[in-house]
């Protein structure tokens, strides 16, 4: 009895929170057909923003994967002072709101910030432009990959190294054959989490981007903008877009994970 | 192919793991590190391998300086306690792993891998994945991949201490002959005398990071130079200030000149021996090895006081007799 109760508290909270709000946007998106859904998406601005969008995320995800794994290791396998520190600093992003994020970037890439003056006189723009928001997305999505990493490496310990270095293999090869096949799984999962938090971005980037319309407007931002301006057609069919995105991110990380992990 | 360890020290922290240890490992050699836990003989072995740095003092590998050479160059081979398999490949790939990072021909990898698999037995195998093998057949294809690449020294870090007792004596055996038929220089780390006692041709017993002796499983045995050889290699009874094995005591039921007098507490028959259990007039329990005719000649029964009398002892010095 209490377990079936327990369950229907789960469950019904599931719904509130999760499933409702989804539900409620597909609804809105195909209310009055599909049409007006189509034209929303296949306006130019929209296409724009998801193109940027995927650009972010097609950078921010390689770099954030080479770190991370780079980070475990040196975690995990090395020993030097401020390695506490290093792994702390790591779980920041997680802490930290994006807007202060943002912010942050701003003091430190703004016209009176410490690198703005630099970036001005070589020409390089900064700030409402493409690197400023990558950036921005790298800083909030870099500990998902470290994050899965360091435990599979702990677990896995490094015998198999060892043994294949005795075997006569270099620390790449080693890397290559036996670390990296190992800890694939961890990674593919990092990666994905990864995805889906550069896709999902909107404070830091908000904050950096300067949101110009068809330049610097990502698909978060797109919604935000165009339900302000009460096109709520193109607000609800862009956020079915990045919700079925979500959706399937999840159902790949379900679908690769081992059955007995499923929960 | 000999190997020669110069003087090494190693320390852990505040741990002295290895104290000012030389040793020399004749080529072709059969040799066991012997020593309980925390003696430091794992530690000597990694250092051989180059898996770990000493902090002082030389490794020599056929005559030539390796201390500074990496593991991957020193071209020995390695077997872990817990196996060390790579799981994510399977057995075949494991036993040519040494060989593709060395880049060999493909049809030469193949032929040595099918050749190695028939030598450890695990033919029939190859395409299986470590997990699907036991803890037997794991060693024997960790055996197989470390010989793969043909080194020059084969190290084996206590390589049976995870299997059950059965097993480990198959592999015990199966070790023998394998050295008698690849005279690979072999050096293993143990912390079971029997087990060095019957495989290896030499034995360096280690205690507290130092080398107490390097000999013969019969030297150890019957010469001693430590009373920490005498207690570790072989079961021992204290005797006032003298050491002495169990079969170098005998019986009698009269006083005698250096005999001490004791009870018998236990009599277990073991075949054509039995042991028979005391406790001296000290407290002291005494462990004697008669054989069965003796047993009854001298009608020996529990709750009998006798007279213990050493027929061969040994009295140590007390420096370099730790513990």
């Amino acid at each position: 009895m209490r377990r079936v109760a327990l369950r229907s508290v789960a469950l019904f909270y599931l719904a509130a929170i999760l499933v409702g709000p989804l539900v409620v946007v597909f609804w809105r998106t195909f209310q009055h057909g599909v049409a007006p859904a189509w034209d929303a998406l296949s306006a130019h601005d929209t296409i724009h923003a998801f193109e940027l969008t995927l650009l972010i995320t097609g950078i921010a995800e390689p770099v954030n994967t080479v770190f991370g794994i780079l980070c475990a290791l040196t975690v995990v396998r090395r020993d030097f002072p401020g390695k506490g520190l290093l792994n702390a600093f790591v779980d920041l992003p997680l802490a930290l709101s994006p807007v202060v994020v943002g912010l942050a970037l701003f003091l430190l890439y703004g016209r009176t910030g410490w690198f703005g003056p630099w970036l001005t006189s070589h020409g390089i723009r900064f700030l409402f432009a493409l690197p400023s928001m990558v950036v921005a997305t790298i800083f909030v999505s870099l500990p998902f990959v470290a994050r899965e990493v360091v435990p599979t490496l702990r677990e896995i310990g490094d015998e198999q190294e060892q043994a294949a270095r005795t075997l006569g293999a270099g620390s790449w090869q080693t890397f290559w054959r036996i670390t990296l096949p190992s800890i694939r799984l961890a990674v593919i999962y990092g990666v994905i989490l990864t995805t889906a938090r550069s896709l999902g971005e909107y404070g830091a980037v908000a904050v950096v981007s300067g949101r110009i319309q068809g330049v610097t407007e990502t698909a978060t931002l797109r919604v935000q903008e165009q339900y302000e301006n009460f096109d709520l057609a193109g607000a609800y069919a862009i956020s079915l877009v990045l919700a079925l995105g979500a959706v399937l991110v999840l159902l790949t990380t379900t679908l690769l994970k081992p059955k007995e992990e499923v929960v | 192919m000999s190997i020669e360890v110069r003087r090494v020290l190693k320390r852990f922290g505040a741990f002295q793991a290895l104290d000012d240890v030389s040793l020399h490992v004749e080529g072709g050699s059969l040799t066991a590190l012997l020593g309980p836990s925390g003696s430091g003989k794992s530690t000597l072995l990694r250092i051989i391998a180059g898996l770990e740095t000493p902090d002082a003092g030389d490794v020599l590998i056929s005559g030539e300086l390796a201390t500074a050479v990496k593991p991957q160059k020193r071209n020995v081979g390695f077997v872990f306690q817990h196996y060390a398999a790579f799981k994510h490949m399977t057995v075949r790939d494991n036993v040519a792993f040494g060989l593709k990072v060395r880049k060999r021909p493909k049809d030469e990898v193949g032929d040595r891998v099918a050749l190695l698999l028939e030598l450890v037995q695990l033919e029939a195998f190859g395409d299986r994945y470590p997990s699907q093998l036991s803890g037997g057949q794991r060693q024997r294809m960790a055996l197989a991949r470390a010989l793969a690449p043909e080194p020059e020294v084969l190290l084996l870090d206590e390589p049976f201490g995870a299997l059950d007792a059965r097993v480990r004596a198959e592999l015990r055996d199966w070790l023998r002959r394998l050295h008698e038929e690849v005279h690979v220089t072999t050096i293993f780390v143990t912390h079971d005398q029997a087990e060095a006692m019957d495989v290896a041709s030499q034995i360096a017993v280690l205690n507290a990071g130092r080398i107490e002796q390097v000999g013969t499983p019969g030297d150890l045995y019957d010469e001693p130079e430590t009373e920490f050889v005498m207690r570790f290699v072989g079961e021992v009874n204290r005797i006032g200030d003298r050491w002495v094995r169990p079969h170098d005591l005998e019986i009698v039921h009269d006083p005698a000149a250096g005999a001490v007098e004791a009870m018998i507490e236990r009599i277990s028959r073991l075949g054509f021996e039995a042991r028979v259990e005391l406790a001296a007039a000290d407290g002291e329990p005494v462990v004697v090895q008669v054989t069965r005719d003796t047993l009854e000649e001298l009608e020996l029964e529990r709750g009998q006081i006798v007279w213990v009398s050493p027929a061969r002892e040994r009295v140590f010095a007390e420096v370099g007799s730790a513990v």
